[in-house]
């Protein structure tokens, strides 16, 4: 199952998750998100917009490498993958 | 007297309540998110705030415990599949004779922001949104559902779930919007006689309304003129900045339009000009309409168009009894020099001859006299969206 870490900011909004480690099966990253919905509903919609596509200023990392499809979250994910869900920095 | 109003800011919102003599703000939630509107329903008690979050979008929340505790809303506000809208932009385009092209596109809608919520008969609440939706519940906000009509409405293109409608719009933009340039619903007024008449205000294309809850749709536009278009008497491309309705006299609604001030005495059927410029009283976003008296209301007066800030570095209110034909310029208790404050639209608001406002620089200032003397509330708070009594 992979890891999933999120930024700190999601956990002000589901404190349920603070301190949880955060594993969920999923071969893509749309299937983890969907999963993490699951754990803490109402999150999906914090990431995706309701088109399922990744928020503007959201971003996914699988490992080091940030996802590349934002549209449909198809990137395939692995079993000892570790997800990263950010937010951008979008100015200082 | 009204003791109790809500206050949405850029950095959360507030509880301002009245201890003794004085009025006194508190951070009440979402602390560090934008709120864009915040109000109670009176059917039920509930506190609603209307959250942009940047990052994350925007969500409704609530509050059933009259504001100590929040949570989401179980429904939130999304466009249906296959909801779209017509939007136009220019953009960079190397290879026309002019170097910009301008487009006219079918995109799909999403949700950019929650922008007022309004309530009517009970289990009744209506979210007004950018781009352009009416979002109503019959179930007191456990669910919500476009409203097709109106969004399918021949004024902006007609029927583009099934088909390509007409191709074009006469909804324009707001600079509201975040995101991209797209129409946005920022009144909503319930007819509290007749729950099936709905008015709904646009920026920028005008006023419809409906009588029949919301199965059909017309302009309410007639007497408004436009300084922006060739036609000045266009039925379409009008730019509201607000509307409001006298609750006891509903045929009496008040209009702060981007062209001046509006007033009908016949619930919207026509509208006349009733703004002063040489005095003033002209340009501005918010408009407020006593409850008892549809004659009566107030506005909070900008330079111009051009220039969006109070007229010479002096703030002040100004109030008219005779729907509109002589106002006064209410200044005492309020700074006349060096403040520049801008007072967005819904950050005006009257309750049984209470009125309140903030601006965009963190000032809010409360008249327990209809406007004719005025307390300062707090100098420091975050830029103010909206203002409501509770």
């Amino acid at each position: 199952m992979a890891k999933v870490e999120l930024t700190r900011h999601l956990y002000a909004f589901f404190p349920d998750l603070q301190g949880r480690s955060i594993e969920i099966q999923g071969a893509t990253v749309a299937e983890v998100v969907a999963g993490l919905e699951t754990l803490a509903p109402g999150i999906g919609f914090y990431v995706c917009d309701e088109r399922g596509r990744l928020r503007q200023h959201v971003n996914i990392f699988i490992g080091n490498d940030r996802i590349r499809d934002r549209g449909r979250l198809s990137d395939p994910v692995a079993a000892d993958d570790k997800i990263f869900i950010l937010q951008s920095l979008s100015g200082g | 007297m009204a003791q109790r109003i809500l206050v949405g800011t850029r950095k959360g919102t507030f509880l301002v309540e009245k201890e003794g003599s004085r009025w006194r703000a508190r951070l009440a939630g979402h602390a560090g998110v934008g709120v864009s509107f915040a109000a109670r329903d009176p059917n039920t008690g509930r506190i609603w705030a209307l959250l942009g979050h940047g990052h994350w979008g925007a969500k409704l929340s609530c509050s059933d415990d009259g504001g100590t505790t929040w949570a989401d809303a179980p429904a939130q506000i999304r466009y249906p599949d296959g909801a779209r809208y017509i939007g136009q932009e220019m953009y960079e385009d190397a290879g026309s004779e002019f170097g910009v092209g301008w487009k006219i596109s079918t995109r799909p809608a999403t949700l950019l922001k929650l922008w007022v919520i309004a309530f009517g008969a009970p289990n009744r609440v209506y979210v007004g949104t950018i781009p352009g939706g009416l979002f109503e519940s019959t179930d007191g906000g456990a669910s919500f559902e476009l409203n097709r009509p109106l969004w399918n409405h021949e004024s902006r293109g007609g029927d583009l779930f099934s088909g390509e409608g007409v191709g074009e719009t006469k909804w324009f933009g707001t600079p509201a919007s975040e995101g991209e340039f797209a129409p946005g619903i920022h009144s909503i007024v319930v007819d509290p006689r007749n729950p099936k008449r709905v008015l709904v205000a646009v920026s920028s294309a005008g006023v419809i309304e409906t009588t029949d809850g919301g199965k059909s749709w017309h302009s309410r536009n007639k007497g408004m003129v436009l300084d922006h278009q060739p036609d000045p008497n266009a039925e379409w491309g009008h730019d509201p900045h607000y509307i409001e309705q006298c609750p006891t006299q509903p045929e009496h609604i008040w209009q702060q339009n981007h062209v001046g001030i509006f007033y009908s005495n016949d619930g919207a059927a026509t509208w006349i000009r009733v703004g002063k410029p040489d005095e003033g009283v002209h340009f501005g976003f918010p408009i407020t309409v006593d409850e008892q008296d549809g004659r009566t209301a107030w506005v909070v007066p900008g330079h111009s168009d051009q220039r969006r800030m109070t007229v010479d570095g002096s703030l002040y209110v100004a109030r008219t009894t005779d729907g509109g034909q002589s106002w006064e310029r209410l200044r005492t208790g309020l700074p006349q020099e060096g403040a520049h404050d801008v007072v967005y639209r819904h950050a005006l608001s009257s309750r049984a001859g209470t009125v309140a406002f903030g601006s965009t620089t963190g000032n809010l200032y409360v008249s327990e006299d209809r406007g004719s003397s005025w307390q300062t509330v707090g100098n420091n708070l975050p830029p103010i969206y909206s203002v409501r009594f509770a």
